[in-house]
């Protein structure tokens, strides 16, 4: 599996094909729309990660040294976004998703972009993925609900 | 004579930036409005010319800041025909406003077991604070539906006023559909109860009738920066008769009168209210904005808004899967909507690709989204300087937005 900066790299490459911004939207807004359906059990009250506009469902689980997340929201780009973090963080290891500098938003200037992250939980949803993964890392937690089937989480 | 919003799209200099590349469509109007150039020079000329602290100096500077910030509040006074300067006490804005009657009419007039009532239709920034007044009072806090077209159920309320109620504190325009209520027959209803009433005016001060005597409010509060002028002033008109009895809201500066170890006296109105150095700036960049609005007829500024409010509900209401909420039998500069299968904020972020700015949420006003049943709407709202071309570049941005989302 390629490393965190290296799918960091490669979206960063990926949207330099697409200088317009309505091109970058219509790529998230794909990107959300072919993410795999989340399974409703995992559309719990405990998976919400409250944006001021918008609501994400984020699932986390800790396997051994490595974590894997699912995401849904009902915004398509909100959907699109955490699309691209499932991307750069689900398999990887735990220890890695903790340190990770999350340096595509910045490259691809979406943090600019979607000024007032605040709204759409974006934010929040990167504390929660790197928190989780320290508590994986550390050994205190296991899954959230049930485990999910391996090749689901990649 | 219709006014000319070509040339006073001149006197608003954002107004000709691009935005993502493209030119801007200002159509936020509600959350804040832009400022023509007079009220940026005004600020500018206050910086450059006589920045100094008021009240209390004895130099040259001094007394011009005084001057200037004083005539601001004599000319506040004449906008919404107040009878006495001293009626007129500075806030940060209506939000601090609402919150200084709350606290000190609560603390002077309301008694456990009374009643506060408020609608469903306000801003949060009217409603928690008499709910946390009610709270501290020991008192009823009672809450107005509306209808499904948006309008108050002036029956529900008639009902609600009894003798216990103490005050009723509603806004003149909702700041999230649009509508507008029937503020004198409200007022006079709560009045016969024996109810002392507040008004938001946040959202009608710069768009429909503004005349206090008229409307016969105990309370009147709005923010300069959704009347043209800077952030970080709003006003607050109280009776002289409530502002008299009512206790100071914050201690400092200013306030006092006389301080000493054993009593503190306070000062006269309006600077009893006014702890602290005051913004000082604020409002004569805000009386700047209001001799702006003095430089045309208040009547065609307004006509025009409406001329475009309605060729908006037109236009939108063409798009297919468009539900527009904002329906109440009198509405002003708002239109509230969504599109069928298409989230709030996709819509918004999409439109502000393509440099259109309206706004997307619940507004601060979760029990109206509560009530409609929606997690939130886009809203735009206009200005006297929007035009119908503003429509038009929002209706194709939604156009090419939903294409996008694949609608």
């Amino acid at each position: 599996m390629a490393s965190i900066q290296e799918i960091q790299n490669s979206i960063i490459e990926d949207f330099s094909f697409l200088p317009e911004w309505d091109e970058r939207y219509a790529y998230l807004i794909e990107l959300g729309q072919k993410m795999e359906p989340m399974p409703e059990a995992y559309r719990s009250e405990a998976n919400i990660v409250r944006g001021c506009q918008s609501t994400v469902w984020l699932h986390r689980e800790c396997q051994g040294d490595k974590v894997y997340f699912k995401a849904d929201s009902d915004s398509l780009i909100v959907k699109g976004l955490a699309a691209l973090l499932m991307q750069v963080f689900s398999g990887q290891p735990a220890e890695q998703v903790f340190q990770a500098d999350l340096t595509f938003f910045e490259e691809t200037g979406l943090n600019k972009h979607l000024s007032s992250q605040r709204t759409n939980g974006l934010m929040a949803m990167i504390e929660i993925i790197q928190s989780f993964a320290a508590k994986c890392k550390n050994g205190e937690v296991y899954a959230i609900t049930e485990p999910l089937q391996k090749s689901t989480t990649t | 004579m219709a006014i000319n919003v070509e040339k006073i799209r001149e006197d608003f200099p954002i107004l000709s930036r691009s935005v993502n590349g493209k030119p801007l469509t200002y159509l936020d109007n509600a959350a804040t409005t832009q400022k023509p150039q007079t009220v940026i020079d005004a600020i500018v000329d206050y910086y450059t010319n006589y920045n100094s602290n008021i009240h209390r100096g004895t130099h040259h500077l001094s007394n011009l800041a005084t001057e200037a910030h004083e005539a601001a509040r004599n000319t506040i006074k004449d906008y919404i025909n107040a009878r006495h300067d001293r009626e007129i006490i500075f806030t940060r804005g209506t939000t601090e406003a609402i919150n200084l009657v709350a606290s000190s009419f609560g603390q002077a007039f309301v008694k456990p077991g009374d009643e506060v009532i408020v609608t469903e239709l306000e801003h949060h920034s009217n409603f928690v604070p008499w709910q946390m007044m009610c709270e501290r009072q020991g008192a009823n806090f009672r809450v107005v539906p509306f209808d499904e077209n948006g309008d108050l159920k002036l029956d529900v309320l008639e009902k609600s006023l009894n003798e216990r109620t103490r005050i009723l504190a509603f806004n003149h325009v909702s700041n999230s559909l649009g509508t507008v209520n029937p503020a004198k027959e409200i007022i006079k209803m709560a009045h016969d109860a024996g109810a002392a009433v507040l008004v938001d005016a946040a959202q009608s001060v710069q768009h429909i009738e503004h005349d206090v005597q008229d409307l016969d409010a105990d309370f009147y509060a709005f923010s300069g920066h959704k009347i043209y002028g800077p952030t970080g002033i709003g006003v607050l008109y109280g009776k002289e008769k409530w502002l008299d009895a009512m206790p100071p809201y914050q201690g400092g500066g200013e306030m006092i009168d006389q301080v000493s170890v054993e009593k503190t006296t306070y000062n006269k109105l309006p600077f009893k209210f006014e702890a602290g150095t005051p913004n000082i700036v604020g409002p004569i960049g805000l009386a700047a904005a209001i001799d702006y609005i003095n430089n045309f007829n208040f009547d065609e500024l307004i006509a025009h808004e409406d001329d475009v409010l309605q060729y908006g509900f037109e236009k939108l209401s063409e798009i297919d899967g468009l539900k527009i909420y904002s329906k109440a039998k009198r509405h002003t500069s708002i239109i509230a909507f969504n599109v069928e299968g298409i989230h709030h904020f996709d819509l918004g972020t999409l439109l502000d690709t393509q440099g259109v700015a309206v706004r997307t949420g619940h507004h601060c006003t979760q029990p109206i989204m509560t009530a409609l049943g929606v997690e939130g709407t886009v809203r735009a709202s206009l200005a006297f300087y929007n035009t119908k071309s503003d429509i038009d570049s929002l209706v194709a941005a939604i156009k090419k937005a939903l294409k996008m989302l694949g609608k």
